[in-house]
């Protein structure tokens, strides 16, 4: 994603930001908090390493476990902001906001453990994460989703993208937040 | 040691073939990409072990605006290099299509191309050009990762 046009004019928001708790649709307890690197890593790999590999996208998350910690260590360096969906002390969902080209613009991904998938926990993980984002001085973010991924677009929708790109491969998807 | 950049032993097994059958005719696409390049020294390092006979086509990729000229000098540099002599082919107008029409019209065996950027995420992300060649092509494609 190259340039300011790319972008809504309407900026969305406000959004959240993490800690919040919440009963998905399941009824189970869900709290989406900041990623802490000293507690949550080996959670996190955990849960990559119980990713169902159908579930992939563009090639992330990547699987072996090597392969998986240098993403990781990619995705959760310095000027990311990440969050996780805890419950029950496992991680079950993450997403990431990864810096990009200009300044204060990040990538977004999110993804949710298969168990855990359709239960309204990936609308409060992105919601959060464009939360703590904003915090964090992010104003733009754009995502790239498989075009037949009819319910992550439409997850994406509700929460304010609008599609900047259909002329791609991958369908491209951006947002504006609130000052 | 393996050559420089022959990397997995994906590219191994795209690229060898037995000893007693008769080289493939590659055409390699180069628009200027990143991953157009290490396509580039993927496949030349490659066709440095086998029987292969290597084209470069050097295309005018409207993503990159990479003068064909600079283009056509790094090829030469890293034909050089590796001590491997390829035609080099200017292809003018739609890249993916002239380039497939060539593969097609000339005989080539595979056509060898850049097989995408990622993103800061490190999502895989398809070219243009590439898209248009595995949609379309009847000789088969090797994307080199």
């Amino acid at each position: 994603m190259s340039g300011e046009s790319d972008y809504p004019d309407e900026s969305a928001g406000p959004f959240p930001e993490p800690p919040t708790t919440f009963a998905d649709c399941e009824g189970r307890s869900i709290t989406v908090r900041r990623y802490d690197e000293t507690a949550d890593r080996d959670a996190l790999e955990a849960m990559y390493a119980a990713f169902d590999p159908a579930d992939r996208a563009q090639g992330i998350p990547p699987t072996g476990e090597k392969r998986i910690a240098d993403w990781l260590d990619a995705i959760t360096g310095p000027e990311t902001v990440n969050v996780v969906a805890v419950h029950d002390d496992e991680v079950v969902g993450h997403a990431t906001l990864v810096p990009d080209e200009p300044v204060a613009t990040a990538e977004l991904a999110i993804f949710v453990l298969q168990a855990y998938q359709g239960a309204g926990i990936g609308t409060t993980l992105v919601e959060t994460l464009l939360g703590a984002g904003r915090a964090a001085g992010i104003e733009r973010v754009w995502l790239s989703v498989e075009r037949w991924n009819d319910p992550a677009i439409s997850l994406y929708e509700k929460v304010g993208f609008v599609t900047s790109d259909t002329e791609s491969f991958e369908h491209e998807m951006a947002i504006r937040l609130d000052g | 040691m393996a050559p420089p950049g022959a990397g997995d032993g994906v590219a191994r097994t795209f690229f060898t073939r037995p000893p007693d059958e008769p080289g493939m005719k590659l055409l390699l696409g180069i628009g200027g990409s990143d991953d157009s390049i290490r396509a580039l020294e993927r496949a030349v390092a490659r066709v440095a072990e086998t029987d292969d006979d290597l084209t470069v086509a050097i295309l005018r990729n409207p993503a990159t605006e990479v003068d064909p000229e600079a283009i056509e000098e790094r090829v030469r540099s890293v034909l050089e290099d590796a001590d491997v002599s390829a035609p080099i082919r200017h292809l003018e107008g739609d890249p993916g299509s002239q380039l497939v029409d060539l593969a097609e019209s000339e005989g080539f065996d595979r056509i060898v191309l850049g097989g995408g950027e990622t993103s800061p995420m490190g999502k895989i992300k398809l070219g243009g050009i590439a898209e248009f060649v595995l949609l379309n092509s009847h000789v088969s494609v090797t994307l080199v990762r």
